[in-house]
C-alpha cells in the first residue's frame, strides 16, 4: 500500500510539474518534450487505478502520435517565438485569477459530493473481478459488443479528420515538372515525329 | 493512507486549471495553446477513469477512448490548420487572425 501511495505521489508531482513547465517553458519544443513527460505521468496514473489499456492507448496516441505531429509542425515551421513571448505578463493577472476562481469552484463541487444510493444500480457495464477478466480483455468484450457502433463513429472521425489534414495542407505547386503518367501515354506518333526527305549533301 | 477518487480528481483539476492558465498566458502562440487544450483533454480522461474505477462501471474507459480518438482528431486538424495558415501568412500570431471579420 506505500508503494502505491508513493508512485502516485511521484506520478502526480511530475504530472503538476510538467504541466506548469508545459504554459511556462521559453522554448516550444521544450514544451512539447515536457508535454510527453506529462502524458507518460498521466499512463503511470492510470496503471495505478488499474486502467491498463488506455495507459497503454494513452502512450501510443498521445506520445506517439499527437506529441510527435507537435514536435514536427513546431520544429518545421520557422516561427520567431521570442516575439511571440512578448506581453504574457499583461496576460498574466487575469489568467490567473480565472484559474483561481476555476479551482475555487472544483474545490468546492469535491467538498460537498457524495454518491447517489442507487449508483451502484445503474452501473453500465459493471467491471468484471480481475481475477476472471483482465481490463484488456473487459474493454474489448465491451467495446466489440454493446459499443460497437461508437466504436466505428470513432473511426469514422479519424477518418475524416485524416481527410481534412490532407486537403487541406495539399497543395499544388506551379512551374514544378513531375512525371505524368497518362499525358506519356495519350501521346500520339503525329504529335511528336515528322519524317522528312532530305537531299543528301544538303542538310535540313 | 488510503489514495481514493479524491486524489485522482485533485491531481486532474490542477491540470485542467493548468492547462486554462496556459491558454491565457499564451495567448499569441497557437501551438502553446494546442498543447493547453490537450493537456485539458488528459486532465478529463483522467477523471472519466477514476469515476471508472470507483463506481466499477467499464463505460467510463470506453468514453475516455472515444475522448482519445477526439482529441487526436483535434489536434491532426488544428495542426493542419496551422500549417496553412503559416504558409499564408507567414506568422502564427493570433491577433492576426482576422481575415474572417466581417
Amino acid at each position: 500500500m506505500i508503494v502505491q501511495v508513493l508512485a502516485f505521489y511521484l506520478f502526480s508531482a511530475i504530472l503538476v510539474a510538467s504541466g506548469v513547465m508545459v504554459i511556462s517553458a521559453r522554448n516550444p519544443v521544450h514544451s512539447v518534450l515536457y508535454l510527453i513527460l506529462a502524458f507518460f505521468q498521466a499512463a503511470g496514473l492510470c496503471v495505478l487505478m488499474g486502467a491498463e489499456f488506455l495507459a497503454m492507448i494513452l502512450v501510443i496516441v498521445y506520445v506517439g502520435a499527437v506529441a510527435v505531429l507537435f514536435l514536427f509542425v513546431v520544429m518545421m515551421l520557422d516561427i520567431n517565438f521570442r516575439e511571440l513571448r512578448q506581453g504574457a505578463a499583461q496576460y498574466m493577472p487575469f489568467g490567473a485569477l480565472l484559474g483561481l476562481v476555476l479551482l475555487a469552484e472544483l474545490a468546492v463541487v469535491f467538498g460537498a459530493w457524495v454518491v447517489a444510493p442507487a449508483a451502484n444500480q445503474v452501473l453500465g457495464a459493471p467491471t468484471p473481478a480481475i481475477e476472471q477478466v483482465n481490463n484488456t480483455r473487459a474493454l474489448g468484450q465491451l467495446i466489440y459488443t454493446h459499443y460497437a457502433y461508437l466504436f466505428q463513429a470513432s473511426g469514422i472521425v479519424l477518418l475524416i479528420a485524416m481527410m481534412g489534414a490532407i486537403v487541406l495542407t495539399l497543395r499544388r505547386r506551379e512551374g514544378v515538372r513531375k512525371q505524368d503518367i497518362s499525358a506519356q501515354l495519350a501521346r500520339r506518333r503525329e504529335e511528336t515525329m515528322a519524317i522528312r526527305k532530305v537531299p543528301t549533301g544538303e542538310g535540313v | 493512507m488510503e489514495i481514493g477518487l479524491g486524489h485522482y480528481l485533485t491531481v486532474a483539476a490542477i491540470l485542467f486549471t493548468l492547462g486554462i492558465f496556459g491558454i491565457f498566458l499564451n495567448r499569441k502562440n497557437v501551438i502553446i495553446i494546442l498543447m493547453s487544450i490537450e493537456m485539458m483533454l488528459l486532465a478529463v480522461n483522467l477523471n472519466l477513469v477514476a469515476f471508472s474505477v470507483y463506481l466499477h462501471d467499464l463505460v467510463g474507459q470506453v468514453f475516455s477512448m472515444i475522448i482519445l480518438t477526439v482529441a487526436a482528431a483535434e489536434a491532426a486538424i488544428g495542426l493542419a490548420i496551422l500549417v496553412v495558415y503559416f504558409r499564408n501568412r507567414g506568422s502564427i500570431r493570433v491577433e492576426d487572425i482576422n481575415m474572417m471579420r466581417g
